[in-house]
């Protein structure tokens, strides 16, 4: 309590830094992104620009708000605020707006308000309040189905809204888990699948079951050892067969047409570069005609003239990459980089294992997005609309995010008053 | 235990600086070290420009080019390029007005500031080069070529069909097609739309800031290349298709002349016709508004969508019924009261009784009245709806009363009535020979086309069967034949029937009394048969249908002249002609060539 009278000095400044610095960049990139030259009015309401920076000092705002509040108001609350999320998931579902396809917004006036980037912070906070519990064996079979549960419960309401890209990030919550001592094995077990998975989407699924055949042929040759578990090779085999024919047939006939074709471009299969392949090979372009040291602010042509779709949102890295080059690219990386390994050290200072496990799913969250985002507009990734961290235009994006840093940010300042 | 878990900090610290360094590589290959990504400092930007295959040419059966490409150009521009420039030049230059800039500016606006649209469809060849010189002058705007059909010969304009910009219907249907693309409306253009269009290719040029072609994006790496459309033969003979339209000039009705022993036509003349070229290029629009609104309806095509009743030529598929039914004999005779005749009369004078031979050669009502009476009360069927049943079989197995559906889009069936028409007017078991009496002589409920006409003509040269007639024999080079259209199909009339029948015709030309004999052809046996057909809407239509030589038929036709009277006066010297003109390749009589060229039957009064 003797903390109270100030609540700024134990505050981690690095952090707050590395936001700012974010958000500022985000905006004069959103700025750049939509200037032309009939609007210069960096005030201009219409523009986005103008928008972003009502956005900016409302999320200021509630990140004083989440600095005076008391600390435990999140750890008492989590599951609260949790369920009050899920409830207005299932709102949305039923009375949201309709957008680009995705039913995922609520309208309020002018604005329109996205759950699902408030959805991240409460299942981050829900997750941190279950593993807190003392003598947590996440090996347990129970424990680990009530922590799936917690993570996916949100994702699968995000799905059924046609946003498959914000559904996707709360798979990133893996990371918590395994922090928290879920087996490594699981980690190596989801990477195996992912790369079944590409692999089954490249090569002909029955050629892939005759190599995984081949495969287990081998190792029950090899490794004399295995011998005797032969019914497990052979389980294991069928498994991933079934595997690679499920995803097969996902993908045929599950998949939506447009996902279907991002696939296909990111995989070469589909070079349509006015078709399906075109925001990806504009994005391309925008960032690889940037050069070394880019064309300059406001130089930007190909993010400029439209060939590159959603520019100011899920887009924007082209903008950096035109126009500040790779040195701006770099620049970024490495602000990430930084914020991102400075928020898992200072999760690991934490006395409470609640602070310890929520700023985990903050590092994992922001990770997640920036991974696909970047991964997405240099063609390394299909392209999924989530946003770029602090730097894409968008109020429910930014407000999500900020909530998330700063939840994590309060928690750290009052890390001494535990003992 | 908690230690290891602490240290698993640096595996996924490992895994942020992990992807961070893949992705910087990544970022230093596409910015720094690929310099093709680097378009250069001039503001260059790409245009993806699509080129347009050429379509298909189509030859006629001789190798005669019909249909060809010629060069036209799009104007196409891309509204936020679009800088400050001299308007009034440039609209100057496009021959049009301001206003007329704004407007289509604003469209242009409105469908995308960043995307191309076409500013002025086809220009032509001679206004293109002088546009290119100045385009430079006006950012935003470049040319796409295009290509325009074109006809060296005048003819065949229904049957070649046109092409048109596709609608959202169109475009909803098939992905292949854009906005301002073109596609097939009618005719063979429309039928073998997917062989004739080709495959669009896409190059994408860089231009810089001042309009100019800075080359081909990364070397050609994204273009695609097109693909010219396939070629069609076709079955037509451009030289008695010009002489069909020739001989029809200022006459209503059509033409169809097939070949016996393969069904390919040879001629396909509806009138009154229309230079195929008036429906190409940026007339298009206006001439075929004036051709829709002429009374005449010169954009219907007659040969498929004119309903007629057959009259008189249909008194051969009674006798053929008869014959293979077994109620009628070559010598079975009936007499004939003229025009005192029940219950319909004869308006030709000939000896009576008769025999059917001379039936036909002379057209006898009341011969055919009794042929159809013997068909109907049958005593082998149970009811005379059985028997008319059986009628309706033999003749729809010639052809009649249902579309051929080859390769003639927007083709019509004709009508044969059916027991229920007749249930539904007369009532059930309450209509007799008598009542439907009118068959016998080809008037009534039944309607039949043109090409179902000829096709008749063809079963009897063939003597039972007939190939369904079609216009294309084949795509891509000459000798890759297609042959969907090659089923032989076989009537359910026996070939023996068919013997009396030529005879007769035969008469119709080379006998003393034949009413076609003016129109006989020298060394020629020409087999034929006259009708008249009453019609409610005016003067009886001329109607003649023949197929010659008799020993080894090479061409049969129907011809029809709509409100010209007499059978033998107009469809059997037309019909003559043409016989003579596909034949030996000259007209040895030109006074009756002289006589039907100059035959102005639209504004005879």
């Amino acid at each position: 309590m003797r903390q109270r009278q100030n609540i700024f000095q134990n505050i981690d400044w690095i952090t707050v830094l590395l936001y700012f610095i974010l958000v500022l960049i985000g905006w004069i990139n959103v700025y750049a992104a939509v200037y032309n030259e009939e609007h210069q009015n960096i005030l201009d309401l219409s523009q986005n620009y103008g928008k972003q920076l009502i956005w900016i000092g409302t999320s200021a705002f509630l990140a004083m708000v989440i600095l005076i509040i008391d600390a435990k108001f999140f750890s008492t609350f989590s599951f609260v605020i949790y369920f009050l999320i899920i409830a207005m998931l299932i709102g949305v579902l039923l009375f949201g707006k309709e957008i680009a396809g995705s039913k995922s917004w609520f309208q309020i006036g002018s604005f329109s308000i996205q759950p699902a980037e408030f959805a991240k912070f409460a299942t981050a906070l829900a997750l941190a309040k279950f593993l807190n519990k003392i003598d947590l064996n996440l090996n347990k079979l129970s424990t680990k189905a009530i922590a799936v549960a917690i993570i996916f419960t949100p994702a699968v309401m995000i799905l059924l809204q046609h946003d498959t890209g914000s559904a996707m990030v709360f798979s990133a919550l893996i990371l918590v888990l395994y922090r928290e001592g879920l087996s490594g094995n699981i980690l190596l077990l989801g990477l195996f699948v992912a790369i079944l998975f590409i692999l089954a989407l490249l090569i002909n699924k029955f050629i892939l079951i005759g190599l995984l055949a081949a495969n287990a042929i081998l190792i029950y040759y090899l490794y004399k050892g295995l011998r005797k578990k032969l019914v497990w090779i052979i389980g294991i085999f069928i498994l991933t067969a079934g595997y690679v024919y499920s995803v097969d047939y996902a993908f045929e006939n599950i998949l939506e047409p447009h996902q279907k074709r991002r696939i296909n471009v990111l995989i070469g299969k589909d070079t349509d570069i006015r078709g399906a392949g075109y925001n990806i090979h504009q994005s391309k372009i925008a960032i690889g005609s940037g050069g070394f040291a880019g064309k300059g602010f406001l130089k930007g042509t190909q993010t400029k003239f439209d060939f590159v779709p959603e520019q100011s949102t899920d887009f924007i890295f082209c903008t950096v990459g035109e126009e500040w080059g790779f040195v701006g690219s770099f620049v970024i990386i490495i602000l990430f980089l930084a914020l991102l390994t400075r928020i898992v050290l200072i999760a690991e200072r934490q006395r409470s294992k609640f602070s310890r496990i929520y700023g985990y799913g903050v590092a994992s969250i922001i990770f997640f997005h920036f991974a696909v985002n970047i991964g997405m507009t240099i063609g390394l990734f299909p392209v999924i609309g989530i946003p770029l961290p602090f730097i894409s235009y968008g109020g429910s994006s930014l407000w999500g995010f900020t909530i998330l840093l700063f939840i994590f940010i309060k928690q750290d300042s009052v890390r001494l008053e535990l003992l | 235990m908690n230690r290891n878990l602490s240290d698993r900090k640096y595996f996924v610290i490992a895994i942020f600086a992990i992807v961070c360094i893949i992705y910087l590589i990544r970022l230093f290959y596409l910015q720094v070290f690929d310099e093709s990504y680097i378009l250069s400092a001039e503001n260059n930007v790409l245009r993806p420009t699509i080129i347009y295959p050429n379509r298909g040419l189509i030859y006629d059966r001789q190798g005669e080019l019909l249909v060809y490409d010629e060069a036209a150009y799009d104007l196409m521009v891309i509204p936020r390029q679009v800088k400050d420039m001299d308007i009034a030049e440039f609209c100057r230059l496009l021959n049009i007005s301001d206003s007329t800039y704004g407007v289509i500016m604003k469209r242009a606006t409105k469908y995308s500031r960043y995307k191309a649209s076409t500013f002025l469809a086809q220009i032509s060849k001679e206004d293109y080069g002088y546009l290119e010189e100045k385009l430079y002058k006006f950012p935003g705007f470049f040319v796409q070529s295009r290509s325009l059909r074109k006809y060296p010969y005048p003819i065949a304009a229904h049957m070649l069909g046109y092409i048109g910009e596709v609608n959202n219907k169109e475009i909803e249907k098939d992905s292949y097609y854009r906005s301002g693309d073109y596609t097939g409306k009618s005719g063979i253009e429309k039928f073998y739309e997917h062989e004739l269009r080709g495959k669009k290719g896409v190059e994408i040029v860089m231009v810089d800031v001042h309009n100019r072609n800075q080359g081909s994006y990364r070397n050609g790496k994204y273009d695609t290349l097109s693909e010219a459309g396939r070629n069609l033969y076709l079955s037509i003979d451009a030289k008695l298709q010009a002489y069909g339209e020739q001989l029809m000039l200022n006459k209503i009705g059509s033409i169809v002349a097939i070949e016996p022993n393969s069904g390919e036509i040879l001629a396909f003349v509806t009138s009154p016709v229309y230079d195929p070229n008036l429906l190409v290029g940026r007339v298009r629009g206006e001439n075929f508004n004036k051709l829709a609104s002429d009374t005449l309806k010169p954009l219907i095509n007659r040969a498929i969508m004119g309903n007629y009743p057959p009259g008189s030529t249909f008194k051969m598929v009674n006798a053929l019924v008869g014959l293979q039914e077994g109620v009628l004999g070559k010598y079975t005779s009936y007499s004939c009261q003229g025009p005192a005749s029940s219950p319909i009369r004869c308006t030709h004078n000939h000896i009576t009784p008769l025999k059917l031979q001379m039936a036909i050669e002379q057209s006898c009502n009341p011969y055919f009245w009794n042929v159809f009476r013997s068909i109907i009360m049958n005593y082998k069927y149970d009811s005379y709806a059985e028997a008319f049943n059986a009628w309706r079989g033999h003749v729809t197995s010639m052809g009649f009363g249902a579309k051929f559906d080859t390769d003639i889009p927007f083709e019509l069936g004709g009508n044969i009535p059916t027991e229920e028409t007749y249930n539904k007017i007369y009532g059930k078991n309450h209509w007799n020979a008598l009542t439907i009496r009118s068959l016998a002589i080809g008037q009534g409920e039944i309607l039949v086309t043109p090409l179902q006409l000829a096709n008749f003509t063809v079963v009897i040269a063939n003597k039972g069967y007939y190939y369904p007639p079609h216009l294309v024999t084949a795509i891509g080079s000459k000798d890759n034949i297609i042959s969907p259209f090659n089923e032989k199909r076989t009537t359910t009339i026996e070939e023996r029937h068919f013997d009396v029948v030529q005879d007769a015709m035969l008469e119709v030309f080379e006998g003393e009394h034949g009413t076609a004999r003016w129109s006989k052809l020298e060394g020629v046996h020409i087999c034929g048969k006259t009708g008249t057909v009453q019609n409610p809407h005016g003067d009886d239509h001329s109607m003649f249908i023949a197929f010659a030589p008799k020993e080894n038929p090479q061409i049969a036709l129907s011809v029809i002249v709509e409100n010209s009277g007499y059978g033998s006066t107009w469809a059997a010297p037309i019909a003559s002609l043409l016989i003579e003109e596909y034949l030996n390749d000259t007209i040895t009589r030109k006074h009756i060539e002289k006589r039907i060229i100059e035959g102005n039957l639209i504004n005879k009064d």
